[in-house]
């Protein structure tokens, strides 16, 4: 039978907040699968299998938490699995629910990742001490510093260049009706004197923690046809690569929204960063522009995309293209 | 659908290992039994998959570190499920089907006795109403225990007979934590445990790791002579909430026989961790008396977390390359009482053949 093409055909996230204590995880997640649903024209009845990706499960405290949300998110006699791969995971998550559509084994299948990280502590969750490890107890920041310094060295980037990603991406998230962050004030000048965290790393330069979820519909290529959107996209396999170059095109604007190549127009993990769920809003963001359905942050004529995600140790790498129109291999 | 077959299977399981809980000691030496029943090395293998979970090992990221086992430079194609082995495989399987890759080693590891497995599982409840009252896996699966009972579907007889024949099985199997049968009476005269269940109707704190290694077509075939080719794979799962369900069926696990293609199993590897789950899971897979139930001695007798769900997919698929059988079921489950299960059928013959 052969790969089948998978097409996104129904997005949805939920608004991204420091604590939604209106919701519990339940509610979080079926606020971005509502959305997701109703984008896609589509009832929970009509989905084949729920495929649910989180980062650790000590963020909200609950063992395998999809378990006790089978029935909330109308997993109950369905197939439900679940997708961990650390901070990557929801890119890693909406390969595995489109797999399941490319495999030919289903044909609607709804995919969501969130984190609700004011149920616990993020911070603390990633120091929980490891024997025969040195104790870092400096979360993310202090595992990635080393990663950015390591980079200004070897390809020799300016200082401000990191200010430049963050004043743009938090303009940006301006135009993002969901973004968590909403700084006006920001610009590289008030980036770079905001108080230096992890040495090159200022507390501007870095994402907030964030509750929040987002929810993707995928289907086969007759399911999508008959969409009620007039132009669902189609995943592509692709590979994506630019090395010591890449913050010359930051320098020269053109990752900005009116530059060559736009980047993180919804203002990006900088702006919103429930961790389990980012990488599936980076996919869920670069699915949005192709189908023109970005609002604000839209870039006129995008056509062809990428989601991208890490996690681990900067070791985990999930990625996927979307296109406007249907892939020819 | 292509035609993918298990052509590997590595076990370790053990009472306690004393090793760190990301296993990577326990890992390596598995991933070499592979390369050597395959003929592989790592380059051959398409796609890698793991299960296992971060409340068990008692840190966030647990499966990052188990990477090391396999040497991820160049990188690799992999992925990771909070889920047993057998889920592992399954998007493995998937990951086959789509035509990206032909080949994928799975493994999973988990070491229970790290913490109190009992209480470390009343975690994975319901968090606002269930898990401050910490019901622990083992009262858990007495009130189902119970419920069969006082609906007259079985008695304490017939699960002293799963025991007693899970025990007796075991003492075959070089990897089992406990084993020694002796009789139906002798293990009724032993003391209640979790009333109505006694030790023997509950499976071993197990540390373990297992892999599996899957491939289509004519990589199986270059492989062995008699790949255990998969038939069917199925899985689903029931909503959690213990006071509206009725805990003496398993929904999910008939709907996932219905979604298999049961004809001609001649011997099944059910992971029932109690010795009545073991009577719920036949009478909802409709499997007869005909067919041979866990030939290993099962989970009652090492039930090593978050791998023996593959392990019984592992045993099941051993039995068809050795000729004893041609078609075999292997079964995982995840969950409190059954709440979550999976169907694996495999056969000597493939579709195409």
């Amino acid at each position: 039978m052969g790969k089948q093409p998978a097409a996104v055909i129904g997005v949805g996230q939920t608004h991204h907040r420091a604590k939604r204590e209106d919701v519990s995880m339940a509610g979080l997640c079926r606020e971005a699968m509502d959305r997701a649903l109703e984008d896609a024209g589509m009832t929970l009845d009509e989905i084949d299998a729920i495929v649910v990706g989180k980062a650790p499960d000590l963020f909200e405290g609950v063992m395998m938490p999809e378990l006790f949300l089978a029935e909330a998110l109308g997993a109950a006699g369905k197939p439900l699995l679940r997708v961990h791969t650390a901070g990557s995971v929801g890119g890693s998550t909406a390969i595995v629910a489109s797999s399941l559509v490319q495999a030919g084994v289903h044909r609607k299948v709804l995919t969501v990742a969130y984190e609700k990280q004011s149920e616990s502590n993020a911070m603390w969750a990633l120091s929980v001490p490891i024997p025969f490890n040195m104790p870092v107890h400096a979360g993310a920041g202090g595992y990635f510093a080393p990663h950015v310094r390591s980079y200004i060295r070897r390809s020799g980037a300016p200082n401000h260049v990191g200010a430049i990603v963050a004043a743009k991406d938090r303009q940006n998230a301006l135009k993002n009706p969901y973004a968590h962050l909403k700084n006006p004030d920001t610009t590289v000048e008030s980036v770079l004197a905001s108080q230096m965290l992890w040495d090159p790393i200022r507390y501007d330069e870095t994402c907030p923690s964030s509750d929040g979820a987002c929810a993707l519909v995928l289907a086969s290529e007759d399911v999508a046809a008959a969409s009620p959107n007039p132009e669902p996209m189609w995943l592509e396999s692709l590979g994506f690569a630019a090395e010591g170059d890449g913050w010359k095109l930051t320098e020269s604007g053109a990752t900005a929204m009116d530059g060559k190549l736009p980047v993180n127009c919804s203002g990006g993990v900088l702006s919103s960063n429930p961790i389990g769920a980012s990488g599936m809003l980076r996919f869920g963001e670069a699915a949005l522009q192709v189908r023109g359905a970005a609002g604000e942050h839209q870039v006129d004529g995008a056509r062809r995309a990428l989601g991208h995600a890490y996690g681990g140790g900067s070791q985990f790498f999930a990625m996927w293209v979307v296109g406007s129109e249907k892939p020819t291999n | 659908m292509r035609d993918i077959a298990v052509v590997g299977f590595a076990q370790r399981q053990m009472a306690e290992f004393d090793g760190s809980p990301t296993c990577v000691e326990l890992l390596v030496p598995l991933f070499a039994e592979c390369y050597e029943q395959t003929g592989w090395t790592r380059r051959d293998v398409g796609f890698w998959c793991s299960g296992s979970s971060d409340y068990l090992a008692g840190r966030s990221f647990s499966f990052v570190q188990a990477v090391d086992a396999i040497g991820v430079i160049p990188p690799v194609n992999e992925s990771h499920v909070e889920m047993d082995l057998a889920w592992a495989m399954y998007e493995a399987w998937i990951k086959i089907q789509t035509g990206e890759v032909d080949t994928a080693l799975v493994y999973a590891f988990g070491k229970s006795s790290a913490g109190v497995l009992r209480r470390t599982l009343a975690l994975q409840l319901e968090p606002y109403t269930m898990t401050p009252i910490w019901p622990d896996t083992v009262s858990l699966a007495g009130l189902q225990a119970r419920a069969g009972i006082d609906a007259g579907l079985w008695d304490e007889q017939a699960m002293a007979e799963v025991a007693n024949r899970s025990l007796t099985d075991a003492e075959r199997n070089d990897y089992a934590v406990r084993k020694g049968g002796s009789s139906v009476a002798e293990l009724l005269a032993r003391p209640m445990y979790a009333d109505p269940l006694r030790k023997h109707d509950c499976a071993p704190v197990t540390d373990g790791a297992a892999a599996l290694v899957l491939a289509a077509g004519d990589r199986a075939r270059e492989v062995t002579e008699r790949p255990a080719w998969i038939r069917s794979l199925a899985h689903y799962v029931d909503p959690m909430s213990m006071g509206t369900r009725d805990l003496t069926r398993s929904p999910s696990a008939r709907r996932a026989g219905e979604a298999s293609d049961l004809g001609g199993v001649e011997v099944a590897e059910l992971h029932a961790p109690f010795s009545h789950q073991e009577l719920i899971l036949r009478s909802e897979l409709g499997l007869g008396d005909d067919v041979r139930i866990n030939p290993s001695g099962g989970a009652l007798t090492s039930n090593p977390m978050f791998s023996a769900g593959g392990i019984r997919i592992g045993e099941a698929a051993r039995r068809i390359w050795s000729g004893e059988a041609s078609t075999a079921l292997g079964h995982a489950t995840s969950g409190p009482a059954l709440q979550q299960n999976l169907v694996c059928v495999m056969a000597s013959e493939g579709q195409d053949a």
